[in-house]
């Protein structure tokens, strides 16, 4: 059931909400929802706090169609607490993927899009003990053949246990947008000071943690423009191409991730990273356009592999 | 968190067959509207949740503008706030029925 | 507890290992009758960073290629992830989930996983390392943690000493081991005589069994919905799959 205002394929990703991006990238009508907003699972501890709650506690969970192909789908909305996992938010998305990880019914694909700044605060144990339980079904059902394909290009980001689970999945697409990490600009300059990292510099937070860095350093499979037709079509040709969760994946990855710190460890910056990496345009890769920067990601051999 | 629930009367049903619809995000600013169509006739309820202080006779004064305009006869109408202006409530609201309408 | 001490009550038998600058933890220990464990850990109270993340993912590839089936002892006294802005920028979000896949794809593989907390683990680190062992428990010292309360406060801008007595009543997110365990995370705390026994007990138990964490805190009643609304999104999906089938 179609639940939102017209989406039109160039939406912005970034602008629309989590309930505008499922409607815009599935099949019209071809949307089920599980646990609806008229069950009004919310929250149990935002009250404690004094602060409202959603319906759906931030995330739609449910299955579709996507040109045709069926899939199960996850969007957090990023703008609700942040698009933080708490203990109801994290049971939709442990559900839905341990279905993905048992039913031989079930599509052999889930996408996530994900759009968060980590656990909850307010119900920091449960959101976090979320995470494993759903980065562990993301595993049990990467090792049954199914793809889990990570969408990030909203307000959030993956940060914290969300910056994990993304590089637990099989695929990764980015926008320019889309930001990718582990302990947010703000609490590093908060626990380690300005020098360390001035979190109100937007250009640096974007050269450290977004999209284009995480594309061009193999830390994202592809790369969309910041509209919903651009996420769907890099979704679609990523569905097959899922590497295995297994050892020699995982020896793959070793290898990437060990070459990495070898060759670019002691670099100060993104432009010393891209002069290594024998990139022209080192200095202009903000300002490229979504097509060139596109094709320049497509040339790197750090950013194209099947080790994840 | 304060709460305030208003119960009226529409002028007529509204149209259309989804038996739910909801709109907004609940940021800053902003807020979600659940409308669900479960009751008798024009009845029509509008159960709001908000943080913020006062403004009961604007939430009032909205609603009734709302009820008035739209008709949402049959809907019980949830709203969580987090501090919209009346016009983003009016707006959602609207939304709201329209998509309620539009039969998809 | 310090680590040689640690060492000491789980490995009577014996052991042996090495802590890296880093402060990644590597070794074996015998336990139960004559057979051999591995044991690797974070300790000294290291941050977690690219390096130590894959020093220790190296260890588990190595424990994988070489011993098949061999347990796996995760001994912690960690903290948080390393916060460095150039830690982020070199992706240690990859480093951290492929640490956190490799301990996973051991437990796959057969590979029985304990952890054991014997100091602070915290966010991201803990993640990566004690969440994504077959079992987890704690030994005195233990202090698992999301983030600190003094960060806490300053994040939701809430007075510390309201988040304090909030605590006293909900255990869903302050920090210490009296939360960690009704929510599910930490199984069992062991202490006293008989460490050894246990250790030897717990790695004779199948590798690899599904996640019962939300049902443990279900039944603790630290994590009230978490194990119903997975559930319930599962059946709602089991029914789905039913009709899907039909057309």
């Amino acid at each position: 059931m179609k639940n939102s205002l017209t989406e039109s394929d160039q939406s912005s990703w970034y602008e629309a909400t989590a309930r505008q991006r499922v409607d815009g990238l599935l099949d019209p009508g071809s949307f089920k929802e599980f646990v609806e907003p008229t069950a009004r699972q919310i929250s149990p501890h935002l009250h404690l706090f004094d602060l409202p709650e959603a319906f759906d506690d931030g995330i739609v969970v449910g299955w579709g169609t996507m040109k045709g192909r069926e899939i199960l789908i996850a969007a957090q909305e990023g703008r609700f607490m942040g698009g933080t996992f708490g203990e109801v938010h994290g049971g939709k998305l442990v559900g839905l993927l341990r279905f993905a990880a048992r039913s031989r019914s079930a599509p052999r694909a889930v996408l996530m899009l994900l759009d968060t700044g980590g656990v909850r605060l307010q119900e920091a144990n449960a959101g976090e003990l979320a995470v494993s339980e759903i980065i562990r079904a993301i595993l049990e059902a990467r090792a049954g053949g199914v793809a889990v394909i990570a969408l990030i290009g909203g307000r959030a980001g993956a940060f914290g246990g969300g910056g994990i689970m993304a590089a637990c999945c099989s695929r990764i697409v980015v926008s320019e947008h889309g930001r990718l990490g582990v302990t947010g600009p703000e609490v590093i300059e908060t626990n380690r000071g300005v020098e360390e990292f001035d979190s109100r510099n937007r250009p640096l937070v974007w050269q450290v943690t977004g999209g284009k860095t995480r594309r061009l350093l193999g830390g994202a499979d592809a790369y969309a423009a910041d509209n919903i037709k651009s996420f769907r079509d890099a979704a679609i040709r990523l569905l097959d191409k899922a590497p295995n969760f297994d050892l020699p994946t995982m020896e793959l990855e070793q290898e990437r991730l060990a070459r990495r710190l070898k060759q670019f460890g002691e670099c100060d910056s993104t432009t010393a990273i891209w002069q290594k990496m024998n990139i022209a345009e080192r200095d202009r890769i903000a300002e490229l356009s979504d097509a060139e920067f596109d094709r320049l990601a497509q040339l790197q051999a750090e950013a194209n592999h099947d080790a994840r | 968190m304060r709460s305030l629930e208003i119960h009226s009367q529409a002028a007529r049903r509204v149209g259309g067959n989804r038996t739910y619809a909801i709109v907004g995000v609940v940021a800053s600013g902003n807020l979600e509207v659940l409308l669900e169509r479960v009751l008798d006739g024009t009845a029509c309820e509008v159960i709001i949740k908000t943080p913020v202080e006062g403004f009961e006779e604007i939430w009032r004064a909205v609603v009734a503008d709302f009820i008035e305009r739209y008709s949402p006869g049959g809907l019980k109408i949830s709203l969580n706030d987090l501090g919209a202006r009346p016009d983003t409530v009016s707006l959602r609201l609207a939304q709201g029925v329209r998509l309620m309408e539009s039969g998809e | 507890m310090t680590l040689d001490e640690l060492l000491g009550k789980l490995f009577p038998a014996g052991h042996e290992s090495h802590v890296d600058e880093a402060g990644i933890l590597s070794g074996t220990g015998l336990y139960g009758e004559d057979r051999v464990a591995a044991v690797l850990g974070v300790v000294n109270q290291a941050p977690l960073g690219i390096e130590g993340a894959l020093a220790l993912s190296g260890c588990v590839l190595q424990v994988i290629r070489q011993s098949p089936r061999q347990p796996i002892v995760v001994l912690l006294d960690g903290q948080s992830q390393r916060m460095r802005r150039r830690d982020e920028m070199l992706g240690l979000n990859e480093y951290l989930a492929h640490l956190t896949k490799c301990f996973v794809l051991a437990r796959q593989r057969g590979h029985r996983t304990v952890g054991v907390m014997f100091g602070t683990i915290a966010a991201g680190a803990f993640i990566s390392t004690g969440l994504a062992q077959d079992l987890l428990v704690a030994v005195a010292g233990a202090n698992p943690q999301v983030m600190d309360m003094p960060s806490i406060a300053r994040v939701t801008k809430l007075p510390r000493e309201k988040l304090d007595a909030l605590s006293k009543t909900t255990p869903v997110f302050a920090p210490g081991l009296n939360h960690a365990m009704p929510i599910g995370a930490v199984v069992e705390i062991w202490e006293g005589q008989g460490i050894a026994t246990k250790l030897a007990a717990a790695l004779q138990e199948p590798a690899g069994r599904p996640d019962r964490r939300d049902q443990l805190g279900l039944e603790r009643k630290g994590r009230l919905k978490a194990a119903e609304i997975a559930q319930r999104v599962e059946k709602e999906a089991d029914a789905y799959a039913a009709i899907v089938a039909k057309t």
